[in-house]
């Protein structure tokens, strides 16, 4: 400001120095990164840009979408025959297990009532189509096309006709954020059929999964395989989850090293089932008050 | 009259702000198209926002970049605050530069922009890596050498509009 009062012309005034402004700016966003990353106060902002940007997405899908219908309208009937005979041919298979499955609940009820033991709960789910992947290379995540408005709540599980696929992370109004079973920071509660030991399956990063925190002598053998155990109360006891592809004891660490791999078709895209929302398990009688929210458990790391 | 950069004698048209943020939203538009993990598709905003931080350093800023950041956080469902930090970096860097790049042939340019692009993906993977996130490998980073290859039909795209005469007259010189 000079002392008689006098401004710059307007030809000349630019504003805060450059590095002014960059000092700004960056401190704007390490605080958002802190607020999202650390405290995940920033839910908010994500719901009301997507609705914005919803359109817009839906517009880049497009022609995505109208060569994937132009190659489904190209497909030789020879391919198509072949694929239905296959699976009239697999239906059959499986209809003896399937024709079973009803008399087997009902029996399995009945003991369960004998043996005064808690019923073990009927879910139902919805198909969702996934639509894409998620563009963010730093973790393995998918969208759904089914949202709020279809009643998909954060927590759901997802599973393909082979296994768990992954868990909705994140709900939009018309899509879902699933992160896959693979992601580093998504965390499976298992248990190995063959003997019923328990554990946590931990993505791996590159695709693979990774069972950690079994002692070195414990009992894991290639080829096991693991389904969920159901001790989290989120997912369902019994889903298949991933096999046993590499057991690597070294006695230097206190752990074993064990990797697996998943036995859904984690990494494809197609249709999905969404499992409907689990109750939730009694709470455990000393820890009572924090139970309350159950998606919290799954967010602990390590 | 060989390229139509500050060494050559062509006079440019004032751009148009319509076009300007028009062409931003399109680069927007095409980093959204959903190709899964395919590696080395560029990222079209933050090569975007780097021209026109450097053609037009008073009007594109790192109050742009930011916003456009957030934008781009949201719709890659990325950490907030990830690509914000990145472009705002990037645009600094690339209006500091604005006055020395435009003397260099496009090719020159080019390499004086894929640097700044590399930083900017150096800086969301630091970012994303001390919260906790895995390396997505090398590959991430060829997104970069494929945009720097795009700033030569990309000058020539953006700056159309600018070329065309206000009125067509034979008798003008340039």
């Amino acid at each position: 400001m000079s002392v008689a009062g006098h401004q710059p012309p307007p030809f000349f005034k630019r504003g805060p120095a450059p590095l002014l402004r960059l000092i700004f700016f960056s401190f704007l966003s390490i605080l958002l990164l802190v607020l999202d990353l650390r405290f995940h106060m920033l839910e908010w902002t994500r719901q009301g840009v997507e609705l914005v940007a919803y359109p817009l997405q839906l517009l880049a899908y497009a022609p995505m979408q109208g060569l994937g219908h132009g190659s489904d309208y190209f497909a030789s009937v020879v391919t198509l025959e072949k694929e239905n005979s296959g699976l009239r041919r697999q239906q059959l298979g499986t209809a003896n297990r399937l024709l079973r499955q009803e008399h087997l609940e009902l029996e399995n009820q009945r003991l369960r009532a004998l043996l005064d033991m808690k019923q073990r709960q009927s879910v139902g789910g919805q198909v969702a189509e996934i639509l894409y992947a998620a563009h963010d290379p730093f973790t393995r995540k998918v969208i759904l096309d089914k949202g709020t408005q279809q009643d998909i709540t954060a927590g759901q599980v997802i599973v393909d006709e082979l296994g768990v696929i992954g868990q909705v992370t994140r709900t939009f109004p018309m899509l879902a954020e699933v992160t896959l079973i693979t992601d580093k920071e998504q965390a499976v509660p298992v248990q190995i059929v063959r003997n019923g030991l328990r554990s946590v399956l931990f993505g791996s990063g590159d695709g693979n999964l990774e069972l950690r925190f079994l002692a070195a002598n414990a009992d894991v053998r290639e080829g096991d395989t693991l389904v969920t155990s159901g001790l989290d109360g989120i997912y369902l006891a019994g889903l298949p989850v991933a096999t046993i592809k590499h057991v690597n004891r070294d006695a230097t660490y206190a752990f074993a090293r064990i990797q697996c791999e998943p036995i859904a078709g984690v990494e494809r895209h197609g249709l999905v089932l969404v499992l409907g929302r689990r109750e939730a398990l009694p709470p455990p009688p000393f820890e009572a008050e924090e139970n309350d929210k159950p998606l919290r458990s799954k967010k602990q790391r390590k | 009259m060989t390229q139509p950069t500050h060494s050559s004698n062509r006079i440019l048209r004032p751009v148009k702000g319509w076009f300007l943020s028009s062409s931003l939203i399109l680069a927007m538009f095409l980093d959204m198209v959903p190709l899964g993990r395919t590696p080395g598709f560029p990222d079209w905003v933050a090569l975007g926002l780097a021209f026109w931080c450097v053609r037009e350093p008073l009007r594109i800023g790192m109050g742009t970049a930011f916003l456009l950041g957030i934008a781009m956080d949201v719709a890659n469902a990325s950490a907030i605050g990830q690509h914000s930090l990145a472009y705002v970096l990037l645009a600094y860097a690339a209006g500091r530069l604005s006055r020395r790049i435009l003397w260099f042939p496009l090719s020159m340019q080019a390499l004086h922009i894929l640097p700044l692009l590399l930083t900017a993906q150096c800086i969301m993977v630091i970012t994303r890596m001390i919260g906790g996130a895995q390396f997505p490998g090398m590959l991430y980073f060829l997104g970069s050498f494929v945009a720097a290859l795009f700033w030569h039909p990309l000058t020539y795209l953006l700056l159309l509009p600018q070329y065309q005469p206000l009125e067509k007259d034979m008798n003008r010189p340039i």
